[in-house]
């Protein structure tokens, strides 16, 4: 079996996540070829055949030459994958050869049983085992879900590829969103609160929980897009990833997207009324219980040690 | 103009959810219903268009069974201004290649200028069909949108990508775009709209009657994911709970010291 492997590359610089598509044909022992638009100068590590469309002419977002580019690519490999990382990248790029193939896309697998794709459903409370019917079948890879397992290395040979399609959508530039004082990543203890405080008012408790631990407090996703935090302590892949000896999840249902800012903390309690929540996947103590209730108690509770 | 805001019906995703009979997806009793938050941007983002433009058509589809007739009705009263329900009972076993080739059978000859859709659902996650239907249909296709501003015909867009980084990018109309959380703020509907959006045309169209493709890959088998978290679980009252994870905080880690 013959996998395309899609890289990504970032303001010049070659992506991590490009190496969990590596891993992932390994893991399913697939012969790896790769496609990147990138550069000759961060090239990534590997032994085999790299299809190389130069970043400088087809610029890092451009998704109709990308698809252009990838099709010629696809024609002349006829692998049985094409593998993406599920990212900004490439859940926006999938979709498009899924199309121009009539190819099956699987999104966001994070294991294989018996040749079928597993992917999360439901904020990850279920899985979903998939078998995809097309010949040719685009998957996009969960973030983290696949890695090798020592540092990459090898050096590709390089195919330079090159395309004349016209693009619909004009990439004008990036946008960094704008850094605060706040630096959450060298925080020792962190207290985040999620959709589930109920009400702006309630981030009083959290900040003043966070003080009688002499940390920071955060926030999931929907607390900072409702405006009850700034977007600088948001937790999470659009946001900082924290690392703290205690992060305090308070009413945080755990999504993935959630996780991946903060599971490499040291020590995570999450309060939830959820048992089920998937917080408890990576909570050493989940504690059940209505966070409006536990926080002012714990609030007391510590001042009075 | 007229523009197409694609909706779909989703559990609360707190609920408990338990396998159906054949295992291929959740058993749908029980289940507390509500439209899928993504979509909800994309509905507050059409509403917003028509407020500036009194003047557009604001169309909302939804595909399932009679149910979703109540994330349409949400969707009315937030300010859509007709809904086109596509009947179909076992939506659910449709993979996103299909349920986005019915939205485009219906979208063909609607002539929109513009669709807008959620960037995934809840549920399945696959944040596939938007994407499909723009290149079904031939449309620039944009996803992952926090940011949309719409000059004339050319829409200055934001995507938003990892670590909160954005790309801005420009496209023409007719296009397609995909709503990623925090885009806008949606409204919640005001009780005069809850009863204007009764009175509002509700097209239903049986599936079958778009439906023009096979489904390319299907759900063998649904299941628990295995509990890999060897964590503690501490349930009761609240001042036992309290006494406990103080002294497990003491324990485990150096917050205390
Ligand atoms: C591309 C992309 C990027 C994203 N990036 C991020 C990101 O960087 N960071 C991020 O956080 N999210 C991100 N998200 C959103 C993410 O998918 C989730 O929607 C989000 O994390 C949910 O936040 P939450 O847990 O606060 O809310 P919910 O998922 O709504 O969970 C609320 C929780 O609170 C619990 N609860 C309710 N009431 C109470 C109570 N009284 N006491 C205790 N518990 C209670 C509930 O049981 C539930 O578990 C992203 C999504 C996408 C698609």
């Amino acid at each position: 079996m013959k996998a395309l492997l899609v890289g990504e590359t970032r303001d010049g610089k070659l992506l991590a996540s490009t190496y969990e598509t590596l891993a992932f044909a390994r893991e399913i022992g697939a012969e790896p070829v790769m496609f990147l638009v990138g550069s000759d100068s961060a090239l990534p590590h590997f032994d085999g055949r790299l299809h190389l469309a130069d970043a400088a002419r087809y610029g890092e977002y451009n998704p109709g030459v990308h698809k252009a580019l990838l099709l010629d690519v696809i024609a002349r490999e006829n692998p049985q994958l094409i593998v993406f990382s599920h990212s900004s990248y490439g859940w926006d790029l999938a979709p498009r050869l899924s199309v121009a193939l009539k190819a099956a896309q699987v999104s966001e697998v994070v294991s294989v049983v018996d040749g079928a794709l597993v992917v999360p459903a439901c904020n990850a409370k279920l899985r979903r085992q998939v078998r995809a019917s097309s010949a040719l079948t685009v998957v996009t890879l969960q973030a983290g879900a696949f890695g090798l397992a020592a540092e990459p290395t090898g050096t590709p040979t390089v195919e330079q590829v090159e395309s004349a399609a016209a693009e619909k959508i004009e990439f004008l530039g990036y946008e960094a969103t704008e850094k605060g004082a706040v630096d959450l990543s060298r925080a020792e203890v962190i207290v985040s609160a999620g959709r589930g405080i109920g009400k702006p008012e309630n981030m009083a408790m959290i900040k003043d929980l966070a003080a009688a631990l002499h940390g920071e407090f955060g926030a999931s996703r929907p607390v900072v897009d409702a405006g009850w935090v700034e977007h600088n302590r948001q937790v999470g892949s659009t946001g900082q990833t924290v690392a703290p000896k205690l992060y305090l999840a308070c009413g945080i249902s755990g999504a993935i997207q959630h996780l991946a800012g903060m599971k490499k903390s040291e020590f995570v309690v999450a309060i939830n009324t959820d048992k089920e929540a998937p917080i408890g996947e990576v909570a050493d103590v989940l504690v059940v219980a209505d966070v409006k209730q536990l926080v002012p108690a714990l609030i007391a509770k510590i001042k009075a040690l | 103009m007229k523009v197409l805001v694609c909706i779909k019906q989703v559990p609360d995703m707190e609920s408990r959810f338990k396998l159906n009979a054949a295992g291929n997806w959740y058993d749908t009793a029980d289940l507390a219903w509500r439209m899928n938050e993504y979509d909800e941007f994309a509905v507050e983002q059409a509403v917003l268009l028509k407020e500036k433009a009194p003047d557009t058509e604001l169309v909302a589809l939804s595909i399932g069974p009679e149910r979703v007739k109540e994330a349409m009705k949400k969707a009315l009263a937030m300010g859509i201004d007709r809904g086109v329900h596509v009947q179909d009972e076992a939506s659910f076993e449709k993979d996103p290649y299909q349920i986005a080739s019915v939205i485009a059978e219906y979208a063909r000859n609607e002539n929109f200028d513009l669709i807008l859709t959620g960037m995934q659902s809840q549920d399945r996650g696959s944040a596939q069909v938007g994407i499909l239907v723009g290149e079904m249909l031939g449309l620039p296709a944009v996803s992952t949108v926090v940011g949309f501003a719409l000059d004339g015909q050319v829409v200055t867009a934001k995507r938003e990508l990892e670590g909160g980084l954005k790309a801005v990018v420009k496209v023409g109309l007719p296009a397609l775009f995909t709503c990623q959380l925090g885009l806008n703020t949606p409204r919640y509907p005001t009780l005069p709209n809850i009863m204007k959006a009764k009175k509002k045309e509700l097209t239903a169209i049986p599936v079958a009657t778009l439906l023009k493709d096979e489904a390319l890959a299907v759900t063998e088998k649904v299941s628990y994911p295995e509990k890999r978290g060897s964590g503690l679980v501490l349930e009761g009252e609240i001042g036992e709970l309290t006494t406990k994870l103080v002294a497990l905080l003491k324990e485990k880690t150096s917050v205390f010291k």
